[in-house]
């Protein structure tokens, strides 16, 4: 019982592999144009390398010859020699220009895929998954795929032709003998399939913490300052250096039990050599001794020489093989994670009959929306409000209530696990998510600037958008100045972390991109939360106009800010606890509101 | 290359040891050919089966050293490169974590990751190949060429002859390969910024449909770095058919001479023959060193781009004490001037001193410079002039962990990691665990804490993504808590906080520390109305300093600020 179940997890192991491997050459087979030219020219090339001996051979006979040394004859064979000399070099350069590009088209394809995928993922995938691993992914992955891929394969088939080519020059000279590669060959097979099998979790290993490392690397950088601040630098040091320390003895057991498989193989022909000389020599001892030598077996001096030559050549590529097998073992390991990361499940496809909103009226309606980020925690529990067009819904309540959860959802960055959202009547799910997303504007809490100049990132919210636009949304957002007075003005290129420019100034930014894309709906969580009250009052008339004849959906912790709205929603532990105009939940005695107001001044 | 060598002195004992086991086995698989040629010329022939017998015996046995020998030396040679690998990642990641921020901000840090990961990997790679095919081919290369100069030294002369072209070709192709490789690297750098970009900012992206935009971006990078990629490593493949033509004209002109020699009676046909297979084996012994040299290049340029980090002068030196202070305030600021791009001023004349156990309240606007004068608190910058003392030593004459040991800090996009909320608390600090909650209660996460699966021994994501922002303000402040510090600076580390939340979390801090002197940057009057000095700061500058009821009376912006701000209280 338990044998078959094993049999059949043998089973699927294996047809895993073979699909993993046969996906991973699919990517060599997209340019199986370019991968047979770099084939034709790698012949050519050695054909031509091999001209050179003969030509060298025939020089020789020159010097040789009977009536001396003919040096005419001799300096015409060496012109020819270095003239084939010269052309296989120029063949040998031109596969290297072949293989380069094909191993580099390979390389930028895998990597678009992913990206190309990344952008597709639901936001949750980035939630969960560390970025740096996600660069492992995209760097250090592909690399290995591609290494092995690119020059690995080729040399295969390159060596394909010289293992038939000896075997069949073999086989002429003595079949007898080459039945000592029946013994040593099946054994090679077996000893190489028995390895990698027991290399191949290694592999795994050593591409998974690479991953594991980056992210930590990446985690820890992005906060060294805070590290600094508190002297913590030894502890996250001794802490990466587990890590690394796990790493490179990952990489350690990948190449300790890697390392047996070319020599063993070197082994396996240095004995399969020895039995030929043995048996070689025997074979001839027989052919002259015996009385009546069985034609089969009889061999002379010269051809037990040229069988050796023959066999060694034949040797070679099959060393190689293991070699190979060894690095394939290495780029399937990779491919596995490029493929993972290429094989999660995409935010799932719009609906089939979705339909694209158009001319949103900004009519917000939510019903008994449940949702939790994990199975075991639910943040929303029984959600209703309705948001008319236009009109401004203010959400206030404690931190940790489930204020940002509720963007999440407007926007589809998660889906609702019970209830539902609509807009102008459709259901969200029925909508196509590009035309959601556009339907709304949106300023957060965290601001995302990237690296670029000022103008683009202004810029970003509208698709060519004028440099008069971009300085009328810096003006209305009071950022005009501070970027006037940079030296590069709006062409000042923002770095990741960019020193000079303040959370603040961040936030004005992003406001000023909100500014440009005029969407029907808007959404502000804590957009101004590092702007200093005066210059929130600065812009707030702009911010007005912002809002002006759009549904806006306002998180604030400044009441002050939430005073105007229509709707005001106190959220308590994924509950609405009170709905209704400011006026109308001041109105209530023992109101929440009205105590989380008060609280402001109650100091 | 020198970065490399210097690690592996280290491990010089052990590589060495490796190298030894390598050359026997090297041998072993070299003396296998000649006996092979023994046994076809002499024994065969002699007609002696036992002889063929015992020779073959000889070469199973040269065939288990070769085994044996290579697999402990490639095991021993996968040991270096990984303790060298390992060592300089190590000293790399440290190097990155003392940083100064100035230096941090120019390398930046999707440069430094990737010489932290990919780049380390190039080095491990160069180092296990260097040990592992660099044995064979020198002496296959040496042994040959000595084994030419026995049979006609002039010969040998003519072949020796191409050496110098050759080493021309790798020194041109090398002098223009590896600033390619360094190039490529950077592509690299600027690949990993896309991505990372990109997985930071995807609620944007997703929420202004700039998915086909980024994507057109990823791909300019892409291609960008394809194309580097490719002009690096056309430019190394060079060498390999230069190579081998420059060998085999040498070999032309090895026969051509060769041909006068027989002629003029000074050697032999047979010399020349036998010189051809040696000359065979010189050139693949060739190739095998063109990929070791191509290899090593790539290694040259990432070696190179540690080193660069790894050989930056230590700055922020500490200096001599200095004068003591004019006053016995606890953090004074004296004449303090200082700009980032050093053209214009972020900060001018500041002047304040705060007595030990008062809160300072910092408020002014955006870009004003209020954090730029926490930067200088805590030394990541130093001011171009005047002077900051904490305890009344310039924070310049600190050793940096003495001078972080007095303080608790939040910064601004501070940062929680994937570990769990005890430990983010904590932060590999020696604080029991009853310190912990007593910090987090103080700082009002105790509460979500318990109702949070698993408490305080729950898992927080990357970047703490699994709370929100007010959860996060909180735990950080815990963060600032715990060791109660002498100095606790938030710098804007409520605004996510309820006003509720915000106040209570004040009071808190005040009757528990008491003694702590607290630097608050605030956007909100109400959190810094009650502290002891507020300083109000325009473009870098104080234009006001003093108790919230002497600015209200004295300062135009203050009270215009906290009007906006409290203008409610007014109402009710």
């Amino acid at each position: 019982m338990t044998d078959t179940v094993k049999n059949t997890d043998l089973k699927t192991e294996n047809g895993r592999k073979k699909r993993l491997l046969i996906r991973m050459f699919s990517y060599v087979f997209r340019y199986k144009w370019l991968a047979l030219a770099a084939l034709i020219v790698m012949l050519a090339s050695n054909i031509l390398a091999l001209l050179g001996p003969s030509l060298s051979g025939k020089a020789i006979n020159a010097i040789e010859a009977e009536s001396g040394v003919e040096i005419p004859k001799v300096i015409y064979f060496c012109v020819l020699m270095i003239l084939a000399y010269v052309v296989s070099a120029v063949f040998s350069y031109l596969n290297s220009i072949i293989m380069v590009n094909l191993s580099q088209k390979i390389t930028y394809t895998m990597r678009k895929e992913i990206f190309e995928h990344l952008t597709e993922l639901p936001v949750s995938y980035f939630d969960k998954t560390a970025t740096g691993d996600i660069i492992s992914h995209i760097s250090y992955d592909v690399d290995t795929v591609n290494t092995s891929l690119s020059t690995d394969l080729l040399q295969m088939d390159a060596g394909i032709v010289t293992v038939i080519g000896s075997l069949i020059m073999m086989l002429s000279i003595s079949p007898i003998m080459v039945s000592v590669f029946l013994f040593t060959i099946p054994f090679s097979i077996l000893f190489t399939r028995y390895k990698t099998k027991r290399i191949q979790p290694y592999f795994k290993a050593r591409s998974g913490k690479i991953g594991e490392l980056n992210g930590y690397a990446e985690e820890m950088l992005s906060g060294q300052k805070t590290i600094r601040a508190y002297s913590r630098e030894d502890v996250i040091i001794s802490r990466f250096d587990a890590k690394n320390e796990v790493t490179t003895k990952a990489y350690y057991d990948a190449e300790y039990h890697g390392c047996v498989i070319g020599p063993s193989m070197n082994f396996i022909n240095n004995v399969s050599l020895s039995l030929i000389s043995v048996l070689g020599g025997v074979l001839y001892l027989y052919s002259i001794t015996a009385l009546n030598p069985i034609a089969f077996l009889i061999i002379d001096l010269g051809n037990v020489a040229s069988f050796i030559q023959y066999s060694r050549k034949f040797a070679g590529p099959i060393n190689e093989f293991a070699n190979i097998m060894n690095e394939i073992q290495s780029a399937m390991a990779a491919a596995e994670r490029v493929f993972r990361i290429i094989d999660t499940p995409a935010e799932p496809a719009d609906a089939e009959n979705a339909v694209v909103l158009r001319g949103v009226e900004g009519d917000v309606k939510l019903e008994n929306v449940k949702f939790g980020y994990d199975n075991t925690r639910e943040i929303l529990h029984d959600l209703s409000f309705h948001a008319k067009p236009g009109s401004l819904i203010a959400i206030v309540g404690p931190t940790g209530a489930g204020k940002t959860t509720i963007i999440n959802l407007l926007m589809r960055f998660y889906d609702v696990s019970g209830g539902k959202i609509s807009i102008d009547g459709n259901e969200i799910t029925n909508v196509t998510r590009e035309s959601l997303r556009r339907a709304y504007t949106m300023v957060l809490q965290d601001t995302w600037l990237f690296h670029g100049t000022i103008f683009e990132n202004i810029a970003y919210g509208k698709e060519g958008a004028t440099m008069e636009e971009v300085v009328r949304a810096a003006k209305a957002a009071k950022i005009d100045r501070y970027i006037e007075h940079l030296p590069d003005g709006y062409n000042t290129v923002l770095s990741d972390d960019g020193v000079n420019i303040s959370k603040g100034q961040k936030q004005l930014i992003t406001i000023a991109r909100a500014m440009l894309a005029d969407a029907p709906m808007l959404i502000l969580d804590e957009a101004t939360s590092n702007v200093d009250s005066r210059t929130e009052h600065q812009i707030q008339d702009a911010m007005y106009k912002l809002m002006e004849g759009r549904t806006c959906f306002v998180i604030a912790h400044r009441l002050s800010t939430v005073r105007n709205a229509d709707i005001i929603l106190v959220l308590k532990d994924g509950d609405v606890i009170e709905q209704g105009s400011h006026d109308e939940l001041m109105e209530r005695e023992d109101g929440f509101y009205r105590a989380l107001y008060h609280s402001q001044f109650d100091l | 290359m020198r970065l490399i060598f210097r690690y592996i002195r280290r491990f010089i004992g052990m590589m060495i040891l490796g190298l030894l086991i390598k050359i026997i086995g090297t041998l072993m698989d070299l003396v296998l050919p000649y006996i092979l040629a023994h046994i076809v010329d002499n024994v065969v022939p002699a007609g002696e089966r036992n002889t063929i017998f015992y020779w073959g015996g000889i070469m199973i046995i040269c065939s288990i050293i070769a085994l044996v020998g290579n697999v402990i030396a490639n095991r021993i040679a996968a040991r270096v490169a990984r303790d060298t690998t390992k060592s300089i990642r190590h000293d790399l990641f440290k190097k990155v974590m003392y940083l100064s921020s100035e230096r941090l901000d120019k390398l930046t840090i999707p440069s430094l990751e990737s010489r932290l990961t990919s780049d380390t990997f190039q080095i491990h790679r160069v180092v296990g190949m260097m040990q592992r095919i660099g044995v064979r081919a020198p002496i296959l290369l040496f042994g040959g060429i000595a084994l030419t100069l026995t049979l006609d030294p002039v010969l040998t002369l003519i072949m020796v002859a191409t050496l110098p072209f050759i080493g021309i070709t790798v020194y041109f192709v090398s002098r223009k390969g590896i600033p390619m490789f360094t190039e490529a690297q950077a592509g690299v750098d600027n690949m990993t910024r896309v991505v990372r970009e990109n997985a930071q900012g995807i609620r944007v992206v997703k929420a202004l449909s700039k998915t086909d935009y980024e994507r057109r971006h990823f791909d300019d990078a892409n291609r960008n770095l394809v194309r580097l990629e490719k002009k690096a490593n056309l430019t190394m493949a060079l060498t390999n058919p230069m190579m081998t033509l420059f060998l085999n004209i040498g070999l032309a002109g090895v026969i051509l001479v060769g041909a006068y020699r027989v002629q003029g009676g000074l050697s032999e046909p047979g010399v020349i023959i036998a010189f051809m297979s040696y000359f065979t084996i010189v050139t693949n012994a060739m190739l095998t060193i063109t990929r070791i040299f191509t290899m090593m290049s790539r290694g040259t340029a990432s070696a190179n781009r540690i080193k660069e980090v790894l050989d930056l002068e230590p700055d922020l030196p500490v200096i001599e004490k200095g004068e003591p202070a004019e006053n016995d305030g606890y953090l004074i600021f004296e004449d303090v001037n200082f700009s980032y791009n050093k053209v214009k001023n972020n900060l001018s004349d500041i002047n304040f001193s705060l007595p030990k156990g008062a809160t300072l309240g910092i408020i002014g606007s955006t870009g004003s410079g209020k954090s730029t004068l926490i930067q200088l608190i805590m030394r990541y910058y130093d001011p171009d002039s005047g002077r900051i003392l904490v305890d009344g030593k310039d924070v310049r004459a600190y050793k940096p962990e003495e001078l972080h040991a007095k303080i608790g800090i939040v910064r601004q996009n501070d940062f929680l990691y994937n570990d769990t909320i005890e430990e983010n608390i904590r932060f590999g600090r020696d604080i029991s665990h009853e310190e912990i909650v007593n910090a987090a209660k103080i700082a009002q996460a105790d509460g979500f804490i318990n109702e949070t699966e698993g408490g305080y021994s729950h898992m927080l994501t990357a970047k703490g993504t699994n709370v929100s922002g007010g959860q996060k303000q909180r735990l950080l402040i815990a963060r600032a808590l715990a060791d109660s510090p002498e100095l606790l600076i938030l710098d804007d580390s409520s605004s996510a906080l309820d006003y509720k939340t915000d106040a209570t979390l004040r009071r808190a801090i005040n009757e528990n520390y008491s003694d702590t002197t607290t630097v608050i940057v605030a956007q909100r009057v109400s959190s810094i109305m009650n502290a002891d000095l507020i300083l109000v700061l325009e473009n870098g500058e104080i234009i006001a300093a003093g108790k919230h009821d002497e600015l209200m009376q004295d300062c135009d912006v203050y009270r215009e600020i906290s009007d906006t701000q409290l203008g409610g209280a007014i109402l009710d």
